[in-house]
């Protein structure tokens, strides 16, 4: 079952299309990645699904019926540029920001407390912003965002300015809040940190859905059949097994044994290659190679920056 | 609590803590009252050095005249700071030659062939410092006042008899529809009262038209504004800032109101003195309870002659001739046009701080809202002279000049039509302004790094 819905979502702006029908589909309890150059729209559906603009055309649903904004309280939003009021004090700013996500005062602080204490901040809780370092911040907001405990949450580059032991802390609380039934959408340019947490991804360029769907069968279906074989044995006899079936791509020697990385034909499986190899060499390694995130994201990118060009 | 209830409270808030509103609160009334003092006092204070002039007085044939027989001799009063010293016998140029080395800050010379010249004359005045208006007339009334006396005793005119003619001529200001009853209904001090409103008025709306403006610049170089947008509507966070920076300024008003009112009655209570005070306290439950119970001043003459000079006793006039009729008009109409005009320019405020992005780049929109700020306290000194002239008039209907330049004419008496005509279009203009406003708002709000122009608002108008 789908959490949130945005079918058709078309934006524009008065000199150019921010969103070109654009559909995005979250399943419950999922993490969901957006993925996309700068400037393909992703900032632009972000406040679209958060209310903050509306799209001139499509239809946005949450648990299956219209989005409305008596939704806020069930969303938490973390925006790519992140600020606080910076001459307020952290305390009375969270409990500020969680009203006015709909909680009651008594609640929000017994919730502020239980965070403060967790990323053991408490002694903030009277300083005012501007007397934290920017990363102090980033907590904080991290804070205010997910006080609310929403259904679906919404980072914008949540990883952006966040040194790597921040970044790790967050990576950990984002699973946590899945764990706990959140659904969550992001933002990013980090493909690493897709491979890790995403279970979704939606790859918007130009304005474009350029390739969407779970990121198990995207790397599935953009592996092309290329194999890393690592052996003892003659290379030549090796190489003669299975000519006429694949290519070698390279054939590389270390000190007791060969590495062969080869594209093969798609009748050709990984069972076929072991059948003709075991007789004729001692191997050490089989692996097929899946493409990375990152791989896919630069030539689907690419590919499409090409065909619009022509 | 409802959304827009809380952003209310922590515009408040933040800024009722704030040690500069605490500090301008109880420093305001104090600068004001010193803005009033401190000129005449400043004044007063610059002539403490003592000028000695000297007199030097020719007789018709040019030549010096002797003591005793000088014409203008001690005609010229002596002041606290000021001495004239007649010289006797003594020649101009002998004068001005050792003047680098005498005491003289100034030489005047008389000679005698004024006392039968015409209409017109002139004296020579030989400085050292270039003399202060003050001295100027000082010198001059005395030597007229000489002079005129000297023609009546020769056409055989007593002096005193001259001085038993001359009348001085008050005009009682009444309200025809009042007759028979004579009672004046604007006092000078209301009068003041509406000039001085004007002026708070003008003062609040830029004070707390920029305050609007930076707070919400602030929320949008901070970044902070994308947050709470995704929880609250612009709408509401634009009208949340502006309704709690009014409060704000109510707030102050309501601090310096009753710290005046403080004040003056502290320095009533010391300064009036005892039997005076009595009759003013008789008087005062009489003319705030009955709208027309007669006025203070003219019923009790004895404080007149007693000593007006007292400050006390002129702080007690004051409260007297408050209590009146259309006092009542008058703070209504100040509240009513404080908030009108400060909600319509606030939002106009608001709408700037949203379109740019640093205070830097406000000045080109800044503009169009400072020009009818500053044209309304011109026409409005211009009301106060003639109000019911053609210019105060359609200035007070128009409604970006009506808040400040209606307040000086509300005392002298407004035709009802005119006032509602007034009220009406302010409060259409102000909901004209804050739906303008909220338009540039809400897409200005989310735009960074672009070069604002008049071209581009009006995109985000018509958008």
């Amino acid at each position: 079952m789908y959490l949130f819905t945005a079918s058709n979502i078309v934006k524009r702006y008065s000199d150019h299309l921010a969103l070109d029908h654009v559909t995005v589909n979250v399943p419950e309890g999922s993490i969901y990645g957006l993925l996309g150059p700068n400037g393909a729209g992703k900032t632009t559906l972000l406040r679209i699904i958060n209310n903050i603009s509306g799209p001139d055309e499509g239809e946005l649903l949450f648990k299956g019926r219209k989005l409305s904004p008596q939704d806020v309280s069930d969303i938490g939003y973390l925006p790519e540029e992140r600020g606080l009021y910076k001459k307020m004090k952290v305390g009375e700013q969270a409990l500020y920001l969680a009203q006015l996500k709909g909680m009651s005062k008594n609640e929000a602080m017994t919730q502020l407390k239980q965070w403060f204490t967790k990323f053991e901040i408490q002694a903030w809780w009277n300083k005012k912003v501007e007397e934290l370092s920017k990363g102090m911040q980033q907590k904080v907001q991290f804070i205010t965002t997910i006080i609310h405990k929403p259904k679906l949450l919404i980072f914008d580059e949540p990883f952006s300015g966040f040194d790597p032991i921040n970044a790790n802390l967050l990576k950990n609380e984002i699973l946590e809040l899945k764990k706990n039934g959140a659904t969550i959408i992001f933002s990013t340019h980090d493909m690493g940190s897709v491979e890790e947490l995403c279970d979704y991804i939606t790859l918007i360029n130009k304005s474009q859905t350029i390739l969407e769907g779970a990121v198990h069968d995207i790397k599935m279906k953009y592996k092309n059949n290329t194999f890393e074989i690592g052996f003892n044995g003659d290379p030549d006899k090796v190489s003669e097994k299975l000519n006429g079936h694949c290519q070698i791509i390279n054939l590389t020697q270390s000190l007791d044994s060969h590495i062969l990385k080869i594209k093969v034909d798609e009748s050709f499986t990984g069972n076929d290659i072991l059948n003709r190899l075991l007789p004729v060499a001692a191997l050490t390694s089989f692996n097929e190679i899946i493409p990375t995130m990152n791989e896919i994201f630069i030539n689907v990118v690419e590919a499409q920056n090409k065909l619009k060009l022509r | 609590m409802n959304k827009i209830g809380l952003i209310i409270w922590r515009e408040y808030l933040t800024r009722v803590r704030k040690k500069s509103f605490i500090i301008m609160s109880i420093l305001g009334p104090i600068l004001f009252a010193a803005l009033i003092v401190l000129p005449g006092w400043l004044g007063s204070m610059e002539d403490t050095d003592v000028q000695e002039i000297a007199v030097v007085e020719y007789d018709r044939n040019g030549q010096p005249v002797p003591a005793d027989q000088q014409f203008f001799r001690n005609v010229i009063p002596n002041r606290e700071n000021l001495k004239f010293t007649y010289l006797d016998n003594a020649r101009l140029q002998d004068v001005l030659k050792t003047f680098e080395v005498s005491n003289y800050d100034g030489v005047l010379f008389l000679p005698q062939t004024i006392i039968s010249s015409g209409r017109e004359t002139s004296v020579e005045f030989y400085y050292r410092k270039p003399p202060s208006v003050g001295l100027e007339s000082h010198i001059s009334k005395a030597v007229e006042k000489v002079l005129l006396n000297n023609r009546l005793e020769a056409k055989n005119i007593p002096v005193d008899f001259i001085q038993s003619l001359e009348t001085k001529v008050d005009l009682s200001r009444i309200n025809w529809k009042n007759w028979p009853n004579k009672e004046e209904d604007t006092t000078d001090i209301k009068r003041g009262l509406g000039y001085v409103s004007g002026f708070l008025i003008y003062f609040f709306i830029f004070m707390f038209g920029a305050q609007v403006m930076r707070g919400i610049l602030e929320e949008k170089t901070s970044r902070i504004v994308e947050v709470i947008i995704s929880s609250v509507k612009p709408f509401q966070l634009m009208m949340g800032k502006v309704i709690g920076i009014g409060l704000i300024a109510l707030t102050q008003f309501v601090a310096w109101l009753i710290l005046t009112f403080g004040i003056t009655f502290i320095a009533k209570e010391l300064l009036t003195p005892e039997p005076v005070k009595a009759q003013t306290e008789l008087h005062a439950p009489v003319d705030l309870m009955s709208s027309s119970g007669s006025q203070a001043v003219t019923a009790t003459p004895d404080q007149i002659s007693n000593g007006r000079q007292e400050a006390g006793v002129m702080i007690s006039d004051v409260y007297d001739q408050l209590g009146n009729t259309n006092l009542l008009l008058i703070i209504g109409a100040f509240i009513f046009y404080f908030l009108g005009g400060y909600l319509l320019y606030g939002s106009l405020f608001a709408a700037i701080g949203a379109a740019v992005d640093s205070e830097a780049d406000t000045q080109q929109f800044m503009l169009p809202i400072t020009i009818p700020l500053i044209l309304s306290i011109v026409v409005m000194v211009n009301a106060f002279m003639n109000p019911s002239g053609k210019i105060a008039v359609w200035f007070s209907i128009f409604p970006l000049t009506s808040p400040i330049v209606m307040m000086a004419r509300i005392p002298f008496g407004v035709p009802p039509l005119q006032l509602l005509s007034s009220v009406a279009l302010l409060i259409l203009t102000f909901f004209g302004t804050i739906w303008l406003a909220a338009k540039i708002y809400r897409t200005g709000i989310l735009m960074y790094g672009k070069k604002v122009n008049y071209a581009e608002l009006w995109k985000w108008i018509r958008y």
